[in-house]
């Protein structure tokens, strides 16, 4: 399954989508793809003319039963990459990539039982791997694995996938909450605060269902709602977290 | 930039893992020897990238695994790990 030595390989964009205004998504034609799974990534390397390196692990947003793999990136003004990815790159043009990589922070249907998903911010993007493979199996495989999403994200303005949410929990064994920490606005969605333990009372599968349980974003919110969720009883092994930082 | 927020985890780490191990080792369980803690390589803490990672231990974070790359070489410390479980 997993290939016995990463190589680099060339990728070409093949198309890239305006998702927000500080996010992009860049679908990639991978030439030699082994295939992911949900939850995975893959390493981006940018070489300078002076060859200088830098490399970037991205999530990857695309179901793994997607023709192309997708990178959703989150624009971060003073990074070395994400600026790049988001705002240089074109179709047509060539990127280094090696993956898929991770074997952790990974769901597959396979797994069944409620799955709870957390995203903060961009942390959305693995989750939505999830979901989208999720909703590429039979009702019988979906109803084994009911999924709750809580997504946190500073604005509704900030909302990733938003069209795409609502297709994939159009149904009675998903379901979205939104929790909005920086709105202003009344007639967004979701409540307005951090997500906290009432919010996960609220809004989780309880402990005793023991859900398979996801939770990806910055690291201040990663560790906060990982340990919230022990709090409330889930078992540690079952929480899985990504932690993701602050060099784009 | 406070240490807090340069702090990732193990699955950061995992294209310089691969690099070693010639494997995905995310979920392998790794046993501290500093307090016997049994976590998943990405479930650690993660810190620095670039050159390097240390792997560190949730609970006692003492360093579980260090990987440096020099020109030419990968140098790995393993002296942080007792046992490693790798699933096939």
């Amino acid at each position: 399954m997993t290939p016995v030595r990463l190589e680099w390989q060339v990728s070409k964009v093949v198309d890239v989508r305006h998702e927000t205004d500080r996010a992009r998504t860049l679908v990639l034609d991978v030439p030699a793809w082994s295939g992911h799974r949900a939850g995975q990534h893959l390493d981006v390397r940018l070489v300078a003319e002076d060859g200088y390196r830098a490399e970037r692990s991205y999530s990857i947003a695309s179901a793994p039963e997607a023709t192309n793999v997708e990178l959703t990136i989150e624009r971060l003004d003073d990074g070395e990459v994400s600026p790049y990815l988001c705002d240089v790159l074109h179709p047509g043009d060539g990127l280094e990539v090696r993956g898929p990589i991770g074997g952790y922070f990974v769901w597959t249907t396979m797994e069944s039982g409620p799955l709870l998903l957390v995203a903060g911010g961009s942390g959305i993007v693995p989750l939505m791997a999830m979901l989208r493979h999720r909703s590429r199996a039979d009702a019988t495989t979906r109803a084994s694995a009911p999924v709750r999403l809580l997504y946190s994200a500073r604005t509704w303005a900030d909302v990733i996938y938003k069209d795409e949410l609502k297709k994939l929990t159009d149904d009675t064994t998903a379901s979205i909450a939104y929790t909005l920490t920086r709105e202003k606005s009344a007639n967004a969605p979701g409540s307005r605060r951090r997500v906290d333990r009432a919010l996960l009372e609220e809004t989780a599968w309880p402990a005793s269902d023991m859900p398979n349980v996801f939770v990806c974003g910055p690291t201040p919110f990663t560790e906060s709602v990982a340990s919230l969720l022990v709090e409330l009883g889930h078992a540690p092994s079952n929480v899985r977290t990504e932690r993701f930082g602050p060099t784009g | 930039m406070q240490t807090e927020e340069m702090r990732l985890d193990g699955n950061a780490a995992a294209g310089m893992l691969a690099d070693v191990f010639a494997r995905d080792t995310t979920a392998a369980a790794a046993t501290c020897a500093g307090c016997g803690t049994i976590a998943p390589l990405g479930a650690l803490l993660e810190y620095g990238q670039g050159m390097g990672v240390i792997l560190r231990c949730g609970k006692c974070d003492g360093a579980v695994l260090r990987i440096v790359r020099t020109p030419g070489r990968l140098r790995v410390d393993l002296t942080g790990v007792v046992f490693l479980v790798i699933p096939e």
